[in-house]
C-alpha cells in the first residue's frame, strides 16, 4: 500500500471501529437484537409488542391499583400489602425469570420498561419491582445453582419478596470493605455475623441476597453471595425514616449468628464481589428507569394543569411564553434521559458492553428527575406546595436517585475512567 | 348428552376509553395518528364472560374463539383478548380500512362477516360487546342474530348456562330495571357494564398468547361485500360545555327553564 494511504488507514482506524472488533458499543449488534425493533429501525422508543402489553397491563394497575394508596402510603411510610401480593400476582415479579419457574421469561427491556411505567405513579412501588426483579431475580438467575433456582425462583415468582444485602455502615460507595462475616463451620455450612444498612425491601423481604465475607484475610477476594432465608434469622432492626420514596422500606438488619447451609451459596465461594459489581451494574439501568418514570409523572402531571386548569390573566398559565420555554427545555432533557435509558438497556439485551452506557443512562435520569420535579412544583405554584396534590412527593422521591445504586460521583468516575482508557494512547 | 358450548366472541380495537378523540378537520375523519388503542371495554367483559362460563364448568365450554375485523393492527387486540383465556383467534383482514377510516366498516357489514364466520366455525354460542365506544352504534349483536336466525338477549347483566339442559338465562338491564329472558342455544349475547369486571392479565399469558393459534380470512374468503353504505357527510365535536346557573328553588328552576325554552 503506498505511505500516504496507509498513514491515512492508520487515522482511519483510530476514528472508526473496525467491523467485528469490540468496542463499547456494538451498533451492528443493535440492530440484531434479540428484541425485534417495529418497522426495522425508526427509533429506539418503539418497543415490541410484548413490552407494548406490558406497558398497558402497568398503567392499567397503576390507575386501579397503585394512585388510590399512593399518599397513604407516603404518609404512613409503609406500602400496603395488598400491593405487593398484586404485583406478584399480574406476573409483574418474574419479567425475566424463564417460564419454567414460574415468570414470563421475557427481555430485559420489558422488566425496565414496567419500572419506568410504576416510577410514573409511585416511584417507591417502582424500586420495590426493581430491587426484585433486576437484582434478587437476576442474581439467583445468573449464579443460581439448580438447586437454589428450583428453590427459590418460584417462590419470588409468585409469593416471597427479595432484598439485597450489601451495604453496610461503613460500606457503601466502598462496598467491599464489608464487615459482614460468613464463618465456615466443620461440615461445610456457614454462619453468618454482622449488620446490614440501607436495605431496600428489607422490612418486606423474605429472600435476601446476602454479601459476606468468608475469609477477610483475603481482602475483597473472600466476599461470598448467600441466598438466606428470613426465619434462619435475619432480623429487621430499624426502618428509616427518610425525605423521599417514603413508602419503600430502608431497613437495618442484623444477622446474629445466622446458620446458611452449603448450597445456599450463590456463585462461586470468593467470587462474591463479581456478582456485586455486575448486578450493580445491571441495577443501574433500573435506578434510570425509576428516574425516568418519575419525571415523566411529575411533567404529565404539572404539564396537564397548567394547560387545562389554571388562567391567570385571563389565560391558561400554560399559554405564557415563559412556561412554554421552561416546559419545552425540560421535555427535551427528559426525551433525553430515556433515550440513553434504552439505548443502555438493548446494548445489554443485545450482549453488549454497557458499563458506560447504564452509568449515563442513570447519572442523567437522576439530574433530570430532580429538575424535572423541582419544576413541576413551581409550575403548579401553590397548589404543587401542597401535600395532596402528590406532585411534591416526586420532588422529594426523585433525590435518592442521586445516592442509591451508585451515587452520582461513582456515575462520573465510572464514566471518565472509561474515557480516559479510550483516550489513552498506550 | 349435555350440550357444550363452542363460543365465538368477536372483539374491536378501538380508540383507549381514556383518550379524548380529536377530529382531523382538514380530512374529516378521526385523528388517529399516534394514538393509542385498545381492546373494547365491552368486548373485553364479553371474553372475561366467556372464560368465567368455562370456570364455573370444565365441561360445559368446547372452545372459545376470538374474531376481529380489521387491519392486521388488529392482531395485538386478540392477543390481549387471548391472554385473558381465550384459547385461538381468527382476523378478518380488511387492509383497505386503516384506522383513520375505522367507520367505514359498518355494523352491517360486520354482522355479515360474522354470520359468515360463526357458520364456519360451528359456534352455538356468540358473547359480544352490546356496543363499541368508538361509534356506539349498538347495532351489529342485533343484526348478527337477526341473520343468523338465533335467539338474542341484550345488554345483559348475568348470563347463567344450565348445564344439564343447555337452557341460557340472562338478565337483562333495560330503561324500566332488569329484565329476565331464558333461552335455547344458539343464542347471541351482548354485554352490558355490569355483567362482570375483567381480570388483569398476568404478564405470563400474554407471553402463553404468543403461541396460541391466530388464522387470517378476507372478506372475500367469507363471500361478503363490505362496502359501505353510509357517506360521512361531516364530522364535528360536540359542543363546548358553556357555564349555568344555580338556582335555589324548584320554582325559580322552573322559571328559568321557561325562560330558556326548554319547556
Amino acid at each position: 500500500m503506498p505511505p500516504i494511504l496507509r498513514s491515512m488507514a492508520r487515522v482511519g482506524s483510530r476514528i472508526l471501529p473496525r467491523c467485528g472488533q469490540a468496542y463499547t458499543r456494538a451498533p451492528l449488534r443493535l440492530l440484531s437484537t434479540t428484541i425485534p425493533l417495529r418497522n426495522s429501525v425508526t427509533s429506539i422508543l418503539e418497543f415490541d409488542d410484548d413490552v407494548e402489553m406490558f406497558r398497558s397491563v402497568v398503567s392499567r394497575f397503576n390507575a386501579d391499583v397503585v394512585a388510590p394508596l399512593t399518599e397513604k402510603m407516603d404518609e404512613e411510610e409503609h406500602i400496603d400489602p395488598g400491593i405487593i401480593s398484586a404485583l406478584f400476582e399480574t406476573g409483574l415479579m418474574a419479567v425475566e425469570t424463564p417460564e419454567e419457574y414460574g415468570g414470563a421469561g421475557a427481555s430485559f427491556t420489558a422488566a425496565v420498561a414496567i419500572v419506568e411505567e410504576l416510577a410514573k405513579c409511585d416511584p417507591s412501588v417502582s424500586v420495590l419491582n426493581d430491587v426484585h426483579n433486576t437484582l434478587v431475580n437476576t442474581c439467583v438467575r445468573k449464579w443460581g445453582s439448580d438447586y437454589i433456582k428450583d428453590t427459590y425462583l418460584p417462590q419470588l415468582s409468585t409469593a416471597k419478596l427479595g432484598a439485597f444485602a450489601l451495604s453496610e455502615p461503613g460500606a457503601g460507595s466502598d462496598a467491599f470493605a464489608l464487615r459482614t462475616r460468613a464463618r465456615k463451620l466443620s461440615d461445610g455450612d456457614f454462619v453468618i455475623e454482622g449488620g446490614k444498612m440501607w436495605i431496600t425491601n428489607g422490612a418486606e423481604a423474605e429472600v435476601f441476597v446476602v454479601f459476606a465475607n468468608a475469609e477477610p484475610e483475603k481482602g475483597y477476594r473472600g466476599i461470598t453471595a448467600f441466598v438466606v432465608e428470613k426465619p434462619w434469622g435475619v432480623k429487621v432492626v430499624k426502618k428509616e425514616k427518610k425525605l423521599g420514596i417514603r413508602a419503600s422500606s430502608t431497613a437495618v438488619l442484623a444477622f446474629d449468628e445466622v446458620h446458611v447451609p452449603k448450597q445456599n451459596v450463590l456463585g462461586i465461594y470468593g467470587q462474591g464481589y463479581k456478582i456485586a459489581i455486575e448486578c450493580l451494574n445491571e441495577g443501574r439501568i433500573g435506578i434510570a428507569a425509576q428516574m425516568t418514570g418519575l419525571a415523566q409523572g411529575a411533567f404529565d402531571r404539572a404539564v396537564s394543569y397548567v394547560f387545562n386548569d389554571r388562567k391567570q390573566f385571563g389565560k391558561y398559565v400554560g399559554e405564557f411564553q415563559g412556561m412554554q420555554f421552561q416546559i419545552a427545555q425540560i421535555a427535551c432533557e427528559i426525551e433525553a434521559a430515556r433515550l440513553l435509558l434504552y439505548n443502555a438497556a438493548r446494548i445489554k439485551d443485545g450482549g453488549g458492553d454497557f458499563v458506560k452506557e447504564a452509568a449515563m443512562a442513570k447519572l442523567v435520569a437522576s439530574q433530570v428527575a430532580e429538575k424535572t420535579a423541582s419544576k413541576a412544583v413551581e409550575w403548579m405554584g401553590g397548589v404543587g406546595f401542597t401535600r395532596e396534590e402528590s406532585v411534591e412527593k416526586f420532588y422529594r422521591d426523585a433525590k435518592i436517585g442521586a445516592i442509591y445504586e451508585g451515587t452520582s460521583n461513582i456515575q462520573l468516575q465510572t464514566i471518565a475512567k472509561l474515557i480516559q482508557k479510550k483516550y489513552t494512547s498506550s | 348428552m349435555p350440550p357444550r358450548l363452542n363460543i365465538v366472541v368477536p372483539v374491536k380495537r378501538v380508540i383507549d376509553f381514556a383518550i379524548k378523540p380529536r377530529i382531523n378537520a382538514s380530512k374529516n375523519v378521526i385523528e388517529t395518528n399516534g394514538v393509542k388503542f385498545s381492546l373494547n371495554p365491552f368486548c373485553e367483559i364479553a371474553v372475561e364472560e366467556a372464560v368465567r362460563l368455562r370456570e364455573s364448568n370444565k365441561d360445559l365450554v368446547e372452545s372459545i374463539t376470538l374474531v376481529s375485523a380489521g387491519s392486521s393492527k388488529a392482531l395485538d387486540t386478540l392477543r390481549a383478548g387471548l391472554a385473558l383465556g381465550a384459547d385461538r383467534a381468527a382476523l378478518i383482514e380488511t387492509s383497505e380500512i386503516d384506522d383513520s377510516r375505522s367507520l367505514e366498516l359498518e355494523p352491517l357489514a360486520v354482522a355479515k362477516l360474522l354470520k359468515a364466520f360463526v357458520e364456519k366455525a360451528n359456534a352455538n354460542l356468540v358473547i359480544m360487546g352490546k356496543q363499541a365506544i368508538d361509534d356506539d352504534s349498538n347495532q351489529t349483536g342485533q343484526m348478527l342474530a337477526g341473520l343468523l336466525n338465533w335467539s338474542q338477549a341484550t345488554n345483559a347483566s348475568k348470563v347463567t348456562v344450565d348445564g344439564a339442559s343447555g337452557v341460557v338465562t340472562v338478565a337483562r338491564e333495560v330503561d324500566g330495571g332488569t329484565e329476565t329472558l331464558s333461552a335455547a342455544l344458539p343464542l347471541v349475547i351482548t354485554t352490558d357494564l355490569r355483567l362482570n369486571t375483567p381480570r388483569y392479565t398476568k404478564l405470563q399469558d400474554i407471553m402463553k398468547a404468543k403461541k396460541k393459534k391466530t388464522e387470517k380470512v378476507t372478506p372475500a374468503d367469507l363471500g361478503v361485500d363490505i362496502t359501505p353504505r353510509l357517506e360521512i357527510v361531516s364530522l364535528s365535536e360536540p359542543p363546548k360545555r358553556t357555564g349555568g346557573d344555580k338556582v335555589d328553588s324548584v320554582d325559580a328552576l322552573i322559571g328559568k327553564l321557561k325562560d330558556v325554552g326548554a319547556i
